[in-house]
Formats: C-alpha cells, structure tokens, sequence
C-alpha cells in the first residue's frame, strides 16, 4: 500500500529556509506573503488495508519520520 | 600510588569529523582515550563517553536522527540511565537531543549559513562533571563549526530548565539564532551533557584558545574520581 507522508515546521517555529524561499519568489515577482518548507516522504507498506497502513505510518511519524517538538506531519494513503 | 587514568570512550559513527580530534584532547589531558566503533553493542569497561562532532549518516533526515539507532547509541544510553559521564559535542549534542536525553532540538541556523569561528561562551554554573574547572559567570573562547546549532524547546519546557539549571553554558554574542543564546544543555541529573561549541578543538594555545580544555579536564577530572571511588 503507498503512503505519503508530509512533514511540516509547525507553526511558529522559526523557518529561515522558508524565508529565503519567499523572498526569491518575491524576486522573480511573485506576491508571496508566507513560504514554509517541509519534507515528504513516499513509503511502500506491507498492510492488509488502509486503516492497518495508517496506523503503521502514524506511528513512524511519531518514533522517526517527524520530531514532535518542532514538526507537525499528515499522512495520506492511496489504495 | 599513580593518580590512575581513567577510560574515556569516544563513539565513531559513519560521518564522523572530530572523534580523532576528542581521542587526542583526551589523551592531552591525562586520559585513555578509548575509541568505539558505532556496531558494538556493549561498551568497553568506561568512566565516560564522549560523542564526537562530525555529519553521522549523511545528517539524513534530521541532524542525529540516524544515528541514534545505532548500537553503540543505545549502548550509551544504558550507560547515561546507570549515571555514566556521556557529553556529546556538535553533532553527538543533536545525537543526544533526538535519543530523548537531552531536552530540545538543533535547527538549521537562522542565517542558513554555516557558521565556523571562536565563540565567547558564559558557563551558567559550575558544579557539574563537565564544569568543575569553570567558574560560574566565567566566559570562556570556544570555536563552533555548524550548520544546524540552532538550539530550540518550547517556552514551557524552557522554563522548566532553567528553573532546574539545566542551562549550561550560552553564548555571550548572537550565533546561530537559539532560544535565549542557549549553547549547551544538561539532563536533570547532571551526568549528560550536550554543546555546539566544540572543546575539542581548544586545548592547545596554538589553535587560538586552551578554554575547551576547562570542560575536557573537568571530565577526566570527574570520571578519575570515579575510578578512584571503586579502588
């Protein structure tokens, strides 16, 4: 079964690396008022159905994919 | 009777940078500077262990997110829950953050560059293992070399550390953007410590500043003692 995970800073947390995207979008002319940056993260799970495979993903997310304090994470399942 | 030397650990994991540099300080300053391969599983008979700076597997992921499966980590673990001496520098401080035994996390810099230049540091207290040679208040030169030292926890927890002088030192000029200038943290119990700066690498006056050997000394110091307390 896939599954994506995204990983995002949570909201306020300080993300320069979302600022410096903002303001180059903001050099090629793009009105952008917020970037953040995250990660995602494409798995392949071995699970009977897509309620077993999210809740392995989930607890991925919690022992390694995203660290609580500073990241915030979703998970999607596609049959 | 010779004062005896105690034995000093120092784990490399795949991408570490500065684990010879920690042996050869160790060894500078009265120590057998002991190295660990990041496969063994138990430790060789230890007074304390030092977790070295460097980019263990790649800073995938998360800086020290990796590593901290690895054998020699959880190992180093046990050792820390019996009340082992553990310091982590640099990357063996983000090791330690993402293993949960010390509090917060190490974020890219706010300036997204990396930094790499002698930093004053203020030593906040002067009553554990690592800063016994320190004196509370006093500011010592210490080089950092990062990219991602940028120390965060939120609000609450910070109080909650400072309350319990978990602080440990701080930077005494803006560096990488952490929460109130914080550049090294201990656990509750005061026998881990964690800090970007590197001591490593300022224990001889040739290299611009002998003030990491303070801390250095200090935990051979308290890991002697430890010796000398089972002779």
């Amino acid at each position: 079964m896939k599954a994506t995970v995204l990983v995002r800073p949570k909201r306020g947390i300080l993300d320069p690396q979302g600022d410096a995207v903002e303001s180059a979008l903001g050099h090629l002319g793009f009105s952008v008022s917020e970037a953040r940056v995250g990660k995602v993260v494409d798995l392949e799970v071995d699970a009977s159905d897509a309620t077993e495979a999210r809740a392995q993903v989930e607890r991925m997310c919690e022992q390694l994919l995203a660290n609580p304090l500073i990241e915030s994470f979703e998970v999607e399942i596609h049959g | 009777m010779a004062s005896p030397q105690p034995r000093v650990g120092v784990v490399t994991y795949p991408g570490s940078q500065d684990d010879r540099d920690a042996l050869w300080a160790l060894a500078a300053l009265d120590a057998e500077a002991v190295p660990v391969w990041h496969e063994e599983r138990e430790l060789p008979d230890l007074d304390a262990v030092v977790l070295p700076g460097g980019f263990s597997y790649g800073d995938y992921l998360r800086c020290g997110a990796i590593a901290r499966f690895s054998p020699a980590t959880t190992a180093v673990c046990e050792f820390a829950e019996a009340g082992g001496l553990v310091l982590g520098i640099c990357n063996g401080f983000q090791i330690l953050c993402e293993a949960g035994l010390l509090p917060g996390v190490l974020l890219r810099n706010e300036s997204l560059r990396f930094v790499c230049r002698d930093v004053p540091l203020v030593v906040e207290r002067d009553d554990l293992p690592f800063t016994s040679r320190c004196a509370t208040g006093q500011t010592i030169v210490i080089p950092v070399k990062h990219g991602d030292g940028r120390w965060f926890a939120p609000p609450e927890l910070v109080r909650e550390l400072e309350a319990n002088r978990q602080v440990v030192f701080r930077y005494a000029e803006a560096c990488n953007g952490s929460v109130d200038d914080i550049a090294g943290v201990s656990n509750e119990r005061g026998n881990v410590l964690g800090l970007m700066p590197h001591p490593e690498h300022a224990v001889d006056p040739l290299l611009g500043s002998a003030d990491g050997a303070l801390i250095l000394a200090s935990l051979v110091e308290a890991a002697r003692k430890r010796v000398l307390a089972l002779i």
